[in-house]
């Protein structure tokens, strides 16, 4: 790790005083090997994961292995097959992480919008106060979020799931300084000499404009609160409400004459699955057809 | 990194004791019977679960979380112990249970001895005295007098009950047991461990034939805690008691000869002693860690090979159980009463759970049952019967030292030590750090 | 005239656009933060199933805070893994987003690679850490090869001593964190006109030359972002330390920074020394920003 830094830093440095630069074929090795590096490194926990999924739990417990096992298929039936309700489970998860990465990224878009966009007196203040509230650890305002949604008697229900994700402070934050690098003001001026209402302007003309913006948060809210155990795992108590973490939870902390390592590997390839086909498809607007010399996607 | 991603791994603890009221299934109204038609079980995972629906005689199984005996439902509610998510949970349902809608009510509730105080023994009255449901002390005449003190009020009043009674023992290496101490009988292996002195000197002589004694210095942690003389609480301020600073300077010694490690409990590190290769001597535990967690499912581990052997070790002690509680404000108390009898006292259903399960049973007539017969063989322990010793550790272990803050206590103790052992930290440094952790968890208390 | 009534007209939907984010920012949000505050002055906590307090007690948390001088040990803490979270992480960020930029380079398989980075990201930090300590056991495969290649005679126990808990905290963090930095920016690259890559190439400018010269300026909407959010998020760095010291911050809370032990203080409820730890907390981080703010310069375009 350290000496690919090492060497990086110092390549970096040394194509910065020659004026020419070092040679591409040199820069280009160097970039394939350092890439090749990162990819194993990322990749090599998903092979992990699944290796596991394929062992029996004493194997598991036994330690690593590169190898896998034979209790795949057994490992899966036990999962389907139990009486945690997976399938429900992962609905639910899509539900709850897919309206909140909708919510998400459409209000704060919105909101970032209307606050690059207009001029009016509250403009500055709203914008200091969002970031503001940026800078509170969330740990402190979910002690009195959940004492808020018992108030309201909303337990058992995803709304309080879904509802906050309309106001994320890091997500507006994003979206402005996106449009301040990539929304030109004419544009949406030529848009009104056309005639085009304001919120028209916005959804027909902007949001397309946002597209790689838009689908970096919406990966980024789907994942989290896909990942998200802790806020639901107070809020969820019915087992047809409840989502995939809460249920892996479940799993780990089962009794002993069902503690079952196997199936919590297991349980956690599956549920990681549906989040890596969200990413794929999303993840089109990002890495489809960056910046210069490549082919517009 | 991000915000937002804070809130992914948000600790138990930090919400407070908020969470929900756990609301029933709507029931048909208008029944007869002047009892609630729903009974709400509060639990952590299935155990229970399965034990009523496989020996509780009528229960019916309607789906993961529905049951039905009679004509009243049974809704289980399962919050998982992560994060301490199921404390919380029981803490925001529990106070103000009484005030809900009958349907509503939480009926019974599981605990375990580490915190059962913190619900049995609170100054907001949250559990009913077995006393008060009818359950006299003949009815309990069976139980071992531990599984009785770990969920006694400081009035005396027993407010929870336990079909299961967690005694434990060392268990050993019996090939080890014969390279070292010339035989792998249970008597000469006690001889050779029978108190702590003898325990640390039979270290120094595994330790040349390459065994370590222990897999970590946890493992024994156990037993000498449950053996204190007084609470690890006294008005209001933290005593460590002798027989703990004793773990302490054992454990240092131990470590410092390289007689033993520092892994966690469930480690991989600690469990490696379950193979052959990973030459460790014993391991102490219940019933439930000889037959679920010794790897006896996988070739080549010790205990599918039958090759350890069970006998009393130095002090004895206990290690798990789950006890059942009766919720006040319960709309079905006979019927809560009934199932903790059949489940805790009723010497069939016991010995089937016994069978059928492997729980040792909180049962001195169905452990003397299976002691005396080839029913209690155990292939892990080599066709060893446990029954016989686990009863009278059954007996033996003494529980009335039991605190409200024993698992605040014994977790943050044992993690600071940790910095001691591997040589991080002064003694006195790793003390320091305990007692600033302890007073955060707890404001209430001082430590010196 | 015309123009200027016009202006205000359009004007008015501002207000509109930010209603439906003010509305559930200040139930969610803002109401929770003036109680933080509010708690802050109290002495309230939770004994078991009973409540004590609150009873106001001015500024006795804050004392109580700073009287034992550990919360400036956590503040250390949390600054030394900042920069050994954040420093690598900002820079492979960049050197990849100049790699995949960069028209010269005509790297292959540049999407696989950009979409690579960001799976570890998909993996949940508990199961995450579960790989961590089976690899790092001092029985694990990596203590196997070091043993194996004769780097160390004994299993080193990298969660007994301070550097290498520190430095896997660090690594995880790292794994977990710049696929999503990386596509952040790879995103706002996006955004950039082609055609001044162009130009510059054509007037001779090197890789590194257009990427110091003219990604970054035309970036730096986004780059702000991207220190702003990697301060705030390094100041409240709290899940990867929490998962692999256990809660612990171990050996001897070196590893804890100032979210794990606000932590400590919410396991029992303790509203009023959270509340002052998380407004100390809000101070620093809002100094620290707008510090951030001047050195990167104002990022209104005006």
């Amino acid at each position: 790790m350290s000496n690919t830094s090492n060497s990086n830093t110092t390549s970096a440095e040394t194509a910065k005083k020659k004026k020419k630069g070092m040679p591409v074929g040199v820069r280009k090795t160097i970039a394939y090997i350092v890439l090749t590096l990162i990819t194993i490194l990322c990749l090599f926990w998903f092979y992990v994961l699944f290796i596991n999924a394929t062992r029996t739990n004493s194997q598991i417990t036994h330690g690593f292995s590169a190898v896998p096992g034979a209790s795949f298929l057994n490992n899966w039936n036990n999962l389907i097959h139990g009486t945690l309700p997976v399938l429900r489970g992962m609905l639910n998860s899509f539900i709850i992480a897919g309206c909140s990465a909708f919510l998400c990224v459409y209000f704060s878009a919105m909101t970032a919008y209307g606050l690059y966009a207009y001029e009016f007196k509250m403009k500055k203040f709203l914008n200091t106060m969002i970031l503001g509230i940026m800078m509170i650890p969330t740990q402190v305002t979910a002690l009195g979020f959940v004492q808020l949604v018992q108030d309201m008697r909303l337990e058992d229900n995803f709304i309080p799931l879904i509802i906050p994700s309309i106001s994320v402070p890091v997500t507006y934050f994003y979206m402005r300084q996106y449009m301040q690098s990539s929304l030109p003001m004419a544009l949406i001026e030529a848009a009104r000499i056309d005639g085009s209402g304001e919120f028209h302007t916005f959804n027909a003309i902007v949001l397309p404009l946002m597209k790689p913006a838009i689908a970096v948060q919406a990966i980024f809210t789907f994942v989290s609160s896909w990942n998200n155990y802790f806020i639901p795992s107070l809020i969820l108590h019915k087992d047809k409400m409840k989502t995939l973490p809460i249920l892996i939870a479940q799993l780990r902390s089962a009794d002993w004459l069902k503690f079952d390592m196997g199936q919590v590997y297991m349980m956690i390839a599956f549920s990681i699955f549906p989040v890596i086909i969200v990413y794929l498809i999303l993840s089109r607007y990002i890495v489809g057809g960056v910046a210069v010399g490549a082919v517009k996607g | 990194m991000k915000k937002k991603v804070m809130s992914i791994v948000l600790t138990a603890s930090m919400v407070a004791s908020m969470a929900a009221p756990v609301l029933a299934e709507a029931t048909t109204e208008g029944a007869a019977s002047d009892e609630g038609k729903v009974l709400n079980i509060q639990c952590w995972n299935e155990e229970f679960k399965s034990r009523i629906t496989d020996h509780y005689p009528g229960y019916e199984e309607v789906d993961a979380t529905h049951g039905k005996i009679g004509d009243v439902d049974v809704v289980w509610t399962i919050t998982p112990s992560d994060d301490n998510a199921y404390q919380n949970n029981l803490d925001s349902v529990l106070p103000d249970n009484e005030n809900k809608d009958a349907d509503e009510r939480t009926d019974m509730f599981l605990v375990e001895a580490d915190y059962a105080l913190k619900y049995v023994n609170s100054d907001v009255e949250v559990t009913i005295p077995l006393a008060d449901l009818g359950i006299t002390d003949d009815d309990l005449s069976k139980q071992y007098q531990y599984t009785k003190d770990v969920v006694t009020d400081s009035e005396g009043k027993q407010r929870g009950i336990s079909w299961q009674a967690c005694s434990a023992g060392l268990i050993y290496n019996r090939e080890a047991a014969k390279a070292v101490l010339g035989s792998d009988d249970p008597e000469t292996v006690q001889e050779a461990v029978k108190d702590w002195d003898s325990f640390n000197a039979t270290a120094a002589k595994l330790k040349e034939a390459g065994y370590k004694i222990t897999s970590t210095v946890n493992d024994t942690y156990r037993v000498y805690s449950n053996n204190v003389s007084a609470p690890w609480v006294q008005d209001g301020k933290v005593v460590i008691d002798d027989n703990i600073m004793k773990w302490v300077d054992d454990s240092k010694a131990l470590v410092d000869a390289g007689e033993t490690g520092t892994a966690d409990l469930w480690s991989d590190d600690w469990s490696a002693g379950f193979f052959p290769d990973g030459k460790v001597f014993c391991y102490f535990g219940p019933a439930w860690l000889i037959n679920f967690s010794m790897h006896a499912d996988e070739e080549g581990s010790i205990a599918n090979q039958g090759g350890w052997g069970l006998c009393e070790g130095p002090q004895g002690y206990y290690w798990g159980g789950t006890w059942i509680c009766a919720a006040k404000g319960t709309d079905n108390p006979s019927l809560v009463k009934d199932i903790m009898l059949t489940m805790c006292t009723n010497n069939d259903v016991m010995k089937e759970i016994a069978t059928a399960d492997s729980d040792c049973v909180n049962n001195s007539e169905v452990l003397a049952e299976l002691a005396n017969s080839d029913e209690g063989a155990n292939a892990v322990l080599g066709g060893q019967n446990p029954y016989a010793q686990l009863a009278a550790g059954a007996e033996n272990v003494d529980m009335s030292n039991i605190s409200f803050y024993d698992q605040g206590c014994n977790e943050e103790f044992q993690s600071a030590m940790k910095n001691y052992f591997d040589g991080n930290a002064t003694k006195d440094d790793a003390l320091a750090q305990f007692k600033t952790a302890i007073t955060e968890k707890y404001p209430e208390l001082t430590a010196e | 005239m015309h123009n200027n009534h016009k202006a205000v007209r359009y004007n008015r939907w501002g207000y509109i656009f930010v209603i439906p984010f003010l509305v559930v920012f200040v139930i969610f949000q803002l109401i929770p933060l003036v109680r933080t505050i509010y708690n802050s002055f109290f002495e309230n906590y939770m004994s078991g199933l009973s409540h004590i307090g609150p009873t106001f007690v001015q500024f006795g948390n804050y004392v109580k805070l700073f009287s034992s001088g550990d919360i400036w040990k956590y503040f250390g803490n949390t600054m030394i893994m900042w920069v050994m979270c954040f420093v690598p992480q900002l820079f492979f960020s960049l050197l990849l987003g100049a790699w995949f930029s960069d028209e010269m380079l005509r790297l292959k398989g540049k999407r696989f690679f950009k979409t690579v980075i960001y799976l570890p990201n998909l993996i949940m930090a508990s199961a995450f850490a579960m790989l961590f300590f089976t690899l790092f056991s001092d029985g694990g495969p990596i203590n196997s090869i070091l043993v194996g290649m004769h780097v160390i005679d004994q299993p080193y126990k990298f969660f007994s001593h301070v550097g290498s808990t520190r430095g896997l905290i660090a690594f995880m963090n790292f794994l977990m964190w710049f696929g999503n930095t990386t596509i952040l920016l790879m995103a706002g690259m996006m955004g950039i006109d082609t055609s001044l890559f162009e130009a510059a190439s054509v007037d001779g400018a090197t890789s590194t030359q257009i990427f110091f010269k003219v990604t970054l300026p035309l970036l730096r909407p986004i780059l702000v972002y991207v220190l702003i959010t990697s301060l705030i998020g390094g100041l409240q760095l709290f899940d990867v330390p929490q998962i692999l010291t256990n809660g612990s911050g171990d050996p001897m809370r070196s590893s804890m920074t100032m979210i794990m032990y606000l932590n400590k203080h919410l396991y029992s409820k303790n509203y009023g020394m959270a509340g002052a730890l998380s407004v100390f907390l809000f101070v620093i981080t809002g100094v620290l920003s707008v510090i951030v703010f001047k050195l990167v310069g104002s990022d209104n375009k005006e």
